[in-house]
């Protein structure tokens, strides 16, 4: 079993990582209500969505663990009866990627966001100034302002708590190990482990979402899914906008040389 | 007869029967909503494999009305530089250079007044110049408006100096020279609007990224060329400065308007659509005509202005638009890149 993991007492990481099995997930948003406490993040609302048990909808800068809820008519792996109606209901915990090339990081133009020691992705409050370019540059929408303080927030990898050896808040609050916190090295393992596992027992569509061939360059949390990533909200192919620099200045070169030719033009008639 | 004796008939509904639940469970599973019968009005829907509820992946642009706004004065400043600098070389009207100085100068007053308020913390504008990225085109951008304000300070207080025959030491070279950084860094900062919103994961930006710049350019180019019409000085530099930007205009319309992807779809439909579409011809089509049309009458030429002006503010407005509908269309995304892989 991969799912009987015991942490130490203090437990340090050099690259820090997240795990996240949608097959063990059972939905009890722990998670969510352990992020909340532990981080002080503040009441964002509610309402009753109809989307099966997420009320809660999306990452965001109030939000830093969002549990999904998947409704899916599909065979749920060695499913056996009922085989004319498939249902699955699959459930998952989101959390901010914290990728190898973080959009949020490239664009941040105060500094307020940086690459932590255990290679997370962290925002210093006390220097964001609440610009909002983070925003539009994440692609897989987790960074965004929070009204009506004004400044960027999201998932903090609990640095403070692992700073001080201790595992991050929804890791330890999960019941089931869902939520595996470790060496990135060795969850990508434990990763492939249990995929292969999962197909061996029947879940064929089992796979692990960490996007690893893009310019994103694989994430600090990775999770174990069943069927497509667009079902998770999750981009099939996210890319660090920072691909598109090359081209947009280019351009932007060639249209303002242009642009002094056509004025010397004007004013030589 | 009355009312009663002919009542209108009942909204035909389909009969009940286990044949007819499974064409609701078929058809809420195709289309990914409930049934509309009769006196059923659901919101809820049944998640398909292919996307999540059909929620947002990406976060919508948080900037308010000041960024727009922003990108159209910013851009008319910083062709206003390269117009007075220009214009200095071939010696043109002296005072229509230092209408041409002027305007960058209180551009870039109302700029940073602009990009402070839309900040959700405004006390900390200066951590914008805290580091220098390269690879953040928000702080290029914050680099080029300190640089631009500087050169524009300087070129039009030097100006100033010698139309008022304050003789001062190496006053022509200084002016010289600020002149021409103003217009260097105005080029930049009326362009690198354009990258700003094309490095994003928004694909209605991203998918435009080489076409911003220029547009953004020519939006400034036909604004400032404008301003300096209605000012009076309808002289030829500014009547072909206005040709040219109406016909670079209607050939973005043209190339927005035939792109037919999912991600391009905020540009044609909806509130940013229309106003794109809209501001497209009021810049391009509308006062590309009204110019041919009148060219050699002055109040033609001030219509056409007002037209471009018009045009260039809508639709920087209708970009940050269309990045929110983008922002909000998961498919768009998902098109996108299933595409590319």
């Amino acid at each position: 079993m991969t799912n009987t993991v015991t942490y130490p007492a203090t437990y340090h990481v050099t690259k820090a990582a997240f795990l996240t099995d949608a097959t063990i997930c059972i939905g009890c948003k722990a998670c969510e209500v352990a992020c909340k406490e532990w981080n002080e993040v503040p009441d964002d609302g509610m309402i009753w969505t109809g989307h099966s048990y997420d009320n809660t909808q999306a990452l965001g800068a109030s939000t830093w663990r969002h549990v999904l809820f998947l409704e899916q008519p599909a065979v749920a792996g060695p499913q056996q009866v009922d085989m004319e109606n498939p249902f699955r209901w699959i459930f998952l915990s989101d959390v901010c990627k914290h990728c190898g090339n973080a959009g949020c990081l490239e664009a941040c133009p105060t500094g307020a966001i940086v690459r932590t020691p255990v290679g997370s992705v962290l925002v210093q409050s006390d220097v964001c100034n609440g610009c909002g370019y983070c925003v539009v540059s994440c692609p897989f929408g987790v960074v965004d302002k929070r009204h009506p303080d004004g400044r960027a927030f999201k998932c903090t990898f609990c640095y403070d708590r692992q700073s001080a050896g201790m595992i991050p808040a929804c890791a330890k609050a999960c019941p089931t190990q869902s939520i595996r916190f470790g060496e990135l090295a060795e969850l990508r393992e434990a990763g492939d482990a249990r995929v292969a596992e999962l197909q061996l027992r029947g879940y064929s569509d089992a796979q692990v979402y960490d996007p690893l061939e893009t310019s994103v360059g694989g994430t600090h949390a990775m999770f174990v899914i069943l069927g497509q990533p667009e079902a998770y909200n999750f981009p099939p192919a996210p890319e660090v906008p920072t691909i598109y620099l090359k081209s947009a200045w280019t351009s932007a070169l060639i249209a303002a040389a242009v642009l002094a030719a056509i004025v010397c033009g004007a004013f030589l008639f | 007869m009355s009312a009663t004796d002919n009542p209108p008939p009942p909204p035909s509904r389909p009969k009940a029967s286990e044949a007819r639940l499974d064409a609701i469970r078929e058809e809420a599973g195709s289309t990914g909503k409930v049934v509309t019968g009769a006196g059923v009005s659901p919101n809820a829907t049944i998640p398909g494999s292919a996307d999540y509820y059909n929620l947002p992946v990406l976060k919508p642009p948080t900037w308010t009305w000041e960024v727009p706004l922003y990108f159209f004065i910013g851009g008319v400043a910083g062709v206003s530089s390269v117009i007075a600098f220009v214009g200095h070389l071939f010696q043109a009207d002296p005072r229509m250079l230092r209408l041409a100085l002027w305007i960058p100068l209180i551009g870039a007053g109302l700029c940073p007044a602009l990009l402070i308020s839309d900040l959700g913390r405004p006390l900390r504008f200066l951590n914008m110049l805290r580091v220098f990225k390269w690879r953040s085109p928000m702080s290029m951008g914050s680099w080029i408006l300190a640089a631009f304000g500087g050169a524009a300070f300087l070129a039009l207080a030097t100006n100033e100096l010698i139309l008022y025959g304050i003789h001062i030491p190496f006053l022509a070279p200084i002016n010289g020279l600020a002149e021409f950084a103003a217009a260097l860094t105005g080029l930049l900062l009326a362009s690198y609007t354009g990258v700003l919103l094309g490095a994003t994961a928004i694909p209605v930006w991203h998918q435009n990224r080489k076409l911003l710049p220029a547009h953004f350019l020519t939006s400034g180019l036909g604004g400032c060329s404008a301003i300096l019409e209605l000012a009076g000085f309808l002289i030829p530099a500014t009547q072909i400065l206005g040709f040219a930007s109406a016909i670079i205009e209607t050939a973005v319309g043209l190339i927005l308007e035939l792109r037919h992807t999912r991600a391009a779809a905020p540009l044609h439909h909806g509130k940013s659509g229309w106003t794109m579409r809209t501001a497209g011809l009021l810049e391009g089509p509308i006062a590309l005509i009204i110019r041919i049309l009148w060219h050699a009458e002055a109040n033609g030429r001030r219509a056409a202005a007002i037209c471009f002006l018009i045009g260039a503010l809508c639709s920087r407005y209708a970009w940050i638009w269309a990045g929110r509908a983008s922002a909000h269309d998961p498919q768009a995304l998902f098109q996108e890149q299933q595409r590319k892989s």
